[in-house]
């Protein structure tokens, strides 16, 4: 069974229809990355996952459970898929450590010294145990991106959903995060992203999905993407980079 | 005891909210007078003018209305004069909405200059003639929403001078108060006269704001 | 012709207004931010339903004279059956007050929290009200914190009205020397000056509290 299914969605801004019809499987352990040219509907594919959009059609299930449009619903998926942001949306008034503290305790209610311990190791993972007690304007924008890593595996999700997690990084700063990622990776997370670095797509990811004009365009290995390409689009789209 | 209808006591508070709006006109326009002379000192390249502006501000905005109305009122009898309670409500809630209307100016004022004053200095404009073709006409246009915003304040502030002894609306409302004992309905009569006053000032002072806002972002 | 020997009498009077005039402004200050911050929640992310209400409450206060909403909730609302003290009134008065106008500024710093902080709360599975709670509340507040304090201010100064419905103030007190000396401009003048001080003394708690509250400097 798979872990992600993605099946019909539509999603309209008014009379701009930007999903038209998504289906997308996704196994447990798989990396997939999104590529596609901006507004084709890549951001919104993972804010639907999310439920930070609320689809028009069609039906997203994670680990069995569906999305729907309640409170306990939406909590219930948001607890299973994390997401990582391109602006990283650090809480600014907290610590690295508060920030990763916080939704485990207000969320899942776990006592404070196990949520600390969890926040330790955590960033340990991302590679900051050192810096807990930093704030985040004390942090440059690769060691931001990932403390919110370490803060959205501390809510222990079983897929995490990047949208373009490198694109703000100053370009010396991309290869930590990109890093923090492939290790992810290794460790058997599920992971969806939309990323504009096709090397990296290329070397961990197991699926590519080429978006074009709200649809899957083009899907399947990444050797088999990248190396020959069967629509136009998508020849022209790689043309590009 | 006499029987008050309902019309007889709205009346009574419309024919003295007649004076609440005279005294907020006067207070406003005399307060726009000499808050324009405190500007020009605050402003201007005397230090000594300048920090008189300041500590007049300050003072003004560092005291109670009901205070200053009663030093006004005391502070002009010392003086031998026997003094109205008019008088000294006009007096000072000039001197009040002065310092008031300086500070907001002031600060339109200084947002403009940030990024103008450069610019005309480098064209070779003295200070008078930047202030005069550049800041000020810019700084005014600014100026306006929160000006309009500041006279409710104005109305509310005449509202203490019943406490002199001038009789305006909230004078008025004790007044029928203590003669019809019913101060739920009086006093609510009066806060919705106010309210009708004051409302349509806020609400024009807002929608300027907005259209001054997108006005800018689409520069 | 100015005469301030009544000072060495009557400075006890003045101490007891200066404390109750305090006493207003704190508990006025902590229910009215409190009331303030619960009605921007409503009008910027609460319940639908309720906002009209909030909205109707917060315009109201705004363009109505404090004193009269004073005399209402003093000697209006008794007729309801609601009976206060002139201390209870003149609380009440004050957070309806402060409550209004604090509305709107920490509305106006909820406004401009970055989108990104929502959805980074909802993405962590927090409810919109935790989000509010948690991540949202504090950077807004410390945004607007000056112009919190000023209004703070502006209450405290207000608040010498009370004495019209007998609270015993600062101005209650300068009322009761002056009817007592026949020194009334000697006796508002100190008052006077008292309440400049204490509205320079309240800014410096405030800003103190504001440094205590929000221990870092930039909110973003
Ligand atoms: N909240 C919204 N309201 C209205 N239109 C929106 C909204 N969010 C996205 N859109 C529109 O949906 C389309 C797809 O946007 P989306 O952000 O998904 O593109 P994208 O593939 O992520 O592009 P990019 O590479 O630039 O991030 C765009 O045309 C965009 O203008
Ligand atoms: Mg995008």
């Amino acid at each position: 069974m798979s872990l992600i299914e993605i099946t019909e969605v539509r999603k309209s801004f008014g009379a701009n229809e930007v999903l038209k019809g998504i289906n997308i499987d996704v196994d447990p352990g798989e990396v997939i990355a999104i590529i596609g040219k901006s507004g084709s509907g890549k951001s919104t594919l993972l804010r639907c996952i999310n439920g930070l959009e609320l689809i028009d059609n069609g039906s997203i299930s994670v680990a069995g459970a569906g999305l729907l449009p309640d409170e306990l619903h939406l909590k219930a998926l948001r607890l299973k898929v994390g997401m990582i942001f391109q602006q990283f949306n650090l809480f600014p008034h907290l610590t690295a450590g508060g920030n990763v503290v916080l939704s485990q305790m207000v969320v899942r209610k776990t006592p404070k010294a196990e949520a600390e311990a969890m926040a330790r190791k955590m960033l340990e993972r991302v590679g900051l145990g050192h810096k807990y007690d930093a704030f985040p304007d004390e942090l440059s924008g690769g060691q931001q991106q990932r403390v919110a890593i370490a803060r959205a595996l501390a809510m222990q999700p079983i897929a995490l959903l990047c949208d373009e997690i490198t694109s703000a990084l100053d370009p010396e700063l991309v290869a930590e995060v990109l890093g923090v990622v492939r290790e992810l990776a290794s460790e058997g997370m599920t992971l969806l992203m939309v990323t504009h670095e096709m090397k990296f797509a290329r070397d961990v990811c197991s699926r590519v999905v080429f978006m074009h004009q709200g649809r899957v365009h083009e899907i399947g290995k990444p050797e088999e993407v990248f190396a020959d390409p069967k629509t136009p689009e998508l020849k022209q789209f790689l043309g590009m980079h | 005891m006499i029987e008050f209808s309902l019309w007889d006591i709205v009346r009574n508070l419309l024919l003295a909210a007649r004076w609440t709006v005279v005294l907020s006109l006067v207070s406003f326009m005399g307060g726009a007078l000499v808050g324009t002379l405190l500007l020009f000192m605050r402003i201007g390249r005397r230090r000594v003018l300048g920090l008189f502006a300041k500590y007049y501000v300050e003072l003004f905005q560092g005291t109670p209305l009901l205070m200053q109305l009663f030093l006004a009122f005391f502070g002009l009898g010392l003086v031998g004069i026997d003094v109205p309670a008019w008088l000294a409500a006009g007096v000072a809630l000039i001197l009040w909405s002065a310092a008031f209307l300086t500070e907001i100016w002031r600060g339109c004022v200084e947002a403009i200059a940030k990024g103008q004053w450069e610019a005309s200095s480098s064209l070779g404009m003295g200070y008078v003639q930047q202030m005069r073709y550049v800041i000020l006409p810019q700084a005014m246009k600014i100026a306006i929403p929160p000006t309009v915003g500041f006279s409710v304040q104005v109305i509310k502030g005449t509202a203490l001078t019943s406490i002199i002894g001038f009789v305006e609306l909230s004078k008025a409302g004790t007044v029928v108060t203590n003669a019809t004992f019913q101060p739920f309905m009086v006093y609510g009569l009066v806060a919705l006269i106010y309210f009708a006053l004051c409302w349509p000032l806020s609400k024009s002072s807002q929608v300027l704001e907005r259209k001054l806002n997108v006005a800018h972002r689409n520069h | 012709m100015f005469d301030y020997a009544w000072l060495a009498q009557y400075w006890p009077v003045l101490l007891k207004g200066i404390l109750v005039t305090i006493q207003l402004i704190t508990v006025g200050a902590a229910a009215g931010i409190a009331l303030g911050i619960a009605c921007a929640w409503v009008r910027s992310l609460g319940p639908k339903w309720l906002r009209p209400a909030v909205t109707a409450y917060v315009e109201l206060i705004r363009n109505t004279p404090f004193l009269i909403q004073l005399f209402f909730i003093f000697f209006g609302l008794p007729s309801l059956g609601l009976q206060m003290s002139e201390f209870q009134a003149a609380n009440l008065a004050m957070i309806i007050n402060l409550g209004a106008y604090s509305c709107e500024i920490i509305r106006a710093g909820i406004q401009a929290t970055p989108r990104g902080q929502f959805e980074a709360g909802a993405s962590l599975a927090m409810t919109p009200f935790e989000t509010f709670r948690h991540v949202i509340l504090v950077p807004s507040l410390q945004r607007i914190w000056p112009a919190l304090c000023s209004q703070v201010i502006i209450v405290m100064l207000g608040s010498s009205v009370v004495s019209q419905i007998a609270a015993e103030d600062l101005t209650f007190a300068a009322n009761f020397i002056q009817s007592r000396t026949f020194r009334a401009f000697e006796a508002y003048f100190v008052s006077t000056a008292i309440y400049l001080v204490l509205a320079i003394l309240l800014r410096q708690v405030l800003i103190a509290a504001g440094s205590f509250i929000f221990p870092r400097r930039s909110g973003r």
